[in-house]
C-alpha cells in the first residue's frame, strides 16, 4: 500500500527513481539559467517542448533594460522552439499551471520553489533549479529520492474567518520552517472535502516552506469538477492505508485566522496577538492568495468603505483579473482606494511593485516573511486575505470580523 | 576527495534570498553575484568568503529555488558549505553547480579555524575533531567531479 507520492512515483519511499516528466516550466527569473545550461550541454535539440513552458512573472513588465533584454532572449527561444509561453501580464506560473493544464497523477517540474502548489490536483509536483530543469530540456526526464511523506488530517470544518491561508500558516508553524525538509505532506480527512480547489492551491502553495519536496491532495469530485470546467476529465484517487513517517491532525472547527510574524514564516499565531500593529503597506497577492476567490473576500470587506493605508493588490493571472473586473470586485477595490498591479508576483520577491523601505511595515498575504526579502530593513507580516483586508481598512494589524 | 578551508560560522535557516537578494538577479554577470554575497545577512561576509568552507545551522540555503545563490558562493571561491542540514533544492542546484555540500551535525565552528572535508569518504575535521557526515552518492559525486551537471552531461556525449 502506497502514499501518493509513492504510486506517482512508482517505488517505495527512500528509492531513487529516474522518471519522464510530464510538465517541466520556467518563469522569467529562472528561465535565463536555464537557457544558458541548456546551450553549455550542446543539445541540438529539446526532448520534449511540447511539454514544456516559459512563463513570464517575476519581474513582468521589466524593471529596466537589462531585464527586458534577458526577457527577450527567452521570448525568441520560445518562439523559435513553439513552446507554450506567456509574456507579461499572463500571471504566475503556477496559477497558469493550474488553469486547466495540470492533471492528478501526473509529475510535474517546475524551476521555483512554490510548483509544489500543483499538488492540489493529485500530482507529484515539486521544484528544481534551473541546471535540473536544462537537463530536463535536455533529456525529457530528471532523478527523484521518492520522499517519505508526513500525513496532515483535517478534522473538522473552518469557523468563521479562518481560512485555507490559515490552515497552511497552521501546519507550516507545527511542522516547522525544515520539518518537512525531503518529504511530502499529504492531507487528509473529513476537513478536505469541505476545502475548494484555490483553497487547496493555497493548502499545497506552502509545503516548502516547511522544506518539503511536495505537498498533495487526493483527486476527489471537487478536482474533477475543477478540471471539467477546462474540458479535462479525471477519475478520482482512491486514498489507500499506507505508511506515514509522522501524522499530525489540524483541528478546524478551533482554528483562528493567524498572522507569521518576522522574519519566519513558522512564527504563526493568532492575530489578536498582534492587533494594532501600524502598518505602511498592505499586500494582497501572489502564488498563496492572488486568486478570484480571495480577491473576492477581500472586496466584501473593503466594499463601501477607504483602505487607509496604500493597499496593493494584484491578480494571480489574466484569467483572475478578467473574472474579477466581470465579477465586480475589481471595481470594489478600486473604489477602496486600492492599487491594483498586474497579473504576476508583484513585490514578493522584492523586485519591484511595492517593495518596503527601511524601517516600514508591511502585512502580505504572500508566503515569506525573510529578514530584508520585501524590503531591506522592513518587516514582513504574513496573513489570510480577510485579515489583510480587515488591516487596510484600519492601517494596522487587526482580526477580521468574525474572529473567534 | 579532501578539501579544505578557512572556517565561516553561520547560523540556522540562512534562506536563498540572505545568500544573494532578488535584486540582483536579473544579469548574467556571475560576479555580481559573488560581489553581493550574503549583503542582507552581512555585508562582511563577502570579503571572507575565498577559500572559506562554510560551517552553517540546519536548513541552510532554505526558500526560492535561485541556483544564483550556490552560483554566488562558488563564485566568491567558497570551497564548501557543510551543515546539519539543507533544503532539497539548494542541495541539488549545489551539486549541480560543482559546489560541494555535506551534511554533518555536531561540527564545532570556530571563525578562521581550518576546516577539512571529505564529501565521498563522508566525515569533517573542525577544531581537532573529526566528526561522521553523510557521504554523497555516487552520481552526486560523478556529478561534482566533473565540475557540475553541464560538463557532467557534456562528458556524457
Amino acid at each position: 500500500m502506497s502514499t501518493l507520492a509513492e504510486r506517482i512515483l512508482g517505488a517505495p519511499a527512500g528509492s531513487f527513481v529516474d522518471r519522464p516528466v510530464d510538465r517541466a516550466f520556467v518563469h522569467d527569473g529562472t528561465g535565463v539559467l536555464t537557457l544558458e545550461a541548456w546551450r553549455r550541454m550542446e543539445r541540438d535539440r529539446l526532448a520534449c517542448p511540447e511539454r514544456l513552458s516559459i512563463l513570464f512573472d517575476h519581474i513582468a513588465p521589466a524593471n529596466n533594460s537589462t531585464t527586458a533584454a534577458l526577457q527577450a532572449e527567452l521570448r525568441t527561444f520560445a518562439a523559435e522552439q513553439g513552446l507554450h509561453f506567456s509574456d507579461v501580464g499572463g500571471g504566475i506560473c503556477h496559477q497558469l499551471m493550474s488553469e486547466g493544464i495540470v492533471r492528478p497523477g501526473e509529475v510535474v517540474v517546475g524551476a521555483d520553489s512554490h510548483t509544489c502548489t500543483l499538488g492540489a490536483f493529485g500530482a507529484f509536483a515539486t521544484g528544481v533549479g534551473a541546471t535540473d530543469m536544462a537537463a530536463i530540456w535536455a533529456s525529457g526526464s530528471t532523478w527523484f529520492r521518492v520522499p517519505a511523506t508526513i500525513g496532515v488530517h483535517l478534522d473538522g470544518t473552518l469557523q468563521g474567518a479562518a481560512e485555507a491561508k490559515d490552515i497552511a500558516l497552521d501546519y507550516v508553524r507545527r511542522i516547522g520552517m525544515d520539518g518537512g525538509t525531503y518529504m511530502a505532506l499529504e492531507f487528509l480527512g473529513e476537513g478536505v472535502r469541505d476545502l475548494s480547489m484555490e483553497s487547496r492551491l493555497t493548502i499545497a502553495n506552502m509545503a516548502v516552506e516547511t522544506g518539503a519536496k511536495a505537498g498533495m491532495f487526493y483527486a476527489d469530485d471537487t478536482t474533477a469538477r475543477s478540471l471539467a470546467a477546462y474540458g479535462i476529465h479525471t477519475a478520482p484517487q482512491a486514498i489507500e492505508a499506507c505508511h506515514y513517517d509522522r501524522e499530525i491532525t489540524l483541528d478546524l472547527d478551533d482554528l483562528v485566522p493567524l498572522v507569521a510574524a518576522p522574519h519566519r514564516v513558522d512564527n504563526g499565531r493568532p492575530v489578536a496577538e498582534f492587533e494594532g500593529i501600524a502598518l505602511d503597506e498592505v499586500f494582497v497577492g501572489t502564488c498563496t492568495n492572488g486568486r478570484h476567490s480571495d480577491l473576492a473576500r477581500v472586496a466584501a470587506i473593503v466594499a463601501g468603505r477607504k483602505v487607509a493605508v496604500r493597499t496593493i493588490v494584484v491578480p494571480a493571472s489574466r484569467a483572475v483579473l478578467l473574472r474579477a473586473a466581470q465579477s465586480g470586485v475589481l471595481t470594489t477595490l478600486i473604489e477602496a482606494g486600492c492599487t491594483i498591479g498586474p497579473p504576476g508576483c508583484g513585490p514578493c520577491l522584492g523586485a519591484h511593485m511595492g517593495v518596503l523601505g527601511e524601517g516600514e511595515v508591511g502585512l502580505s498575504t504572500a508566503n515569506r516573511n525573510f529578514r530584508n526579502r520585501m524590503g531591506v530593513g522592513a518587516d514582513y507580516y504574513l496573513c489570510s486575505p480577510a485579515t489583510a483586508a480587515a488591516s487596510a481598512l484600519r492601517g494596522a494589524i487587526t482580526a477580521p470580523e468574525g474572529s473567534a | 576527495m579532501i578539501l579544505q578551508g578557512r572556517a565561516v560560522c553561520l547560523g540556522a535557516d540562512v534562506d536563498t534570498d540572505l545568500i544573494i537578494a532578488g535584486r540582483y538577479l536579473r544579469t548574467k554577470d556571475r560576479r555580481v553575484w559573488a560581489e553581493h554575497v550574503f549583503e542582507d545577512l552581512d555585508p562582511a561576509l563577502a570579503a571572507r568568503m575565498e577559500g572559506a568552507v562554510i560551517l552553517a545551522g540546519t536548513n541552510f540555503g532554505c526558500g526560492s529555488s535561485r541556483e544564483q545563490a550556490p552560483v554566488a558562493l562558488r563564485e566568491a571561491g567558497v570551497a564548501g558549505v557543510i551543515a546539519p542540514s539543507f533544503a532539497r533544492i539548494f542541495f541539488r542546484n549545489a551539486i549541480n553547480v560543482g559546489l560541494p555540500v555535506v551534511e554533518c551535525g555536531g561540527v564545532r565552528c570556530s571563525n578562521d579555524a581550518p576546516v577539512s572535508f571529505s564529501p565521498d569518504e563522508g566525515w569533517v575535521e573542525a577544531g581537532g575533531e573529526r566528526c561522521t557526515a553523510t557521504p554523497l552518492s555516487g552520481r552526486m559525486l560523478d556529478i561534482l567531479a566533473h565540475g557540475g551537471l553541464v560538463e557532467y552531461w557534456r562528458a556524457q556525449q
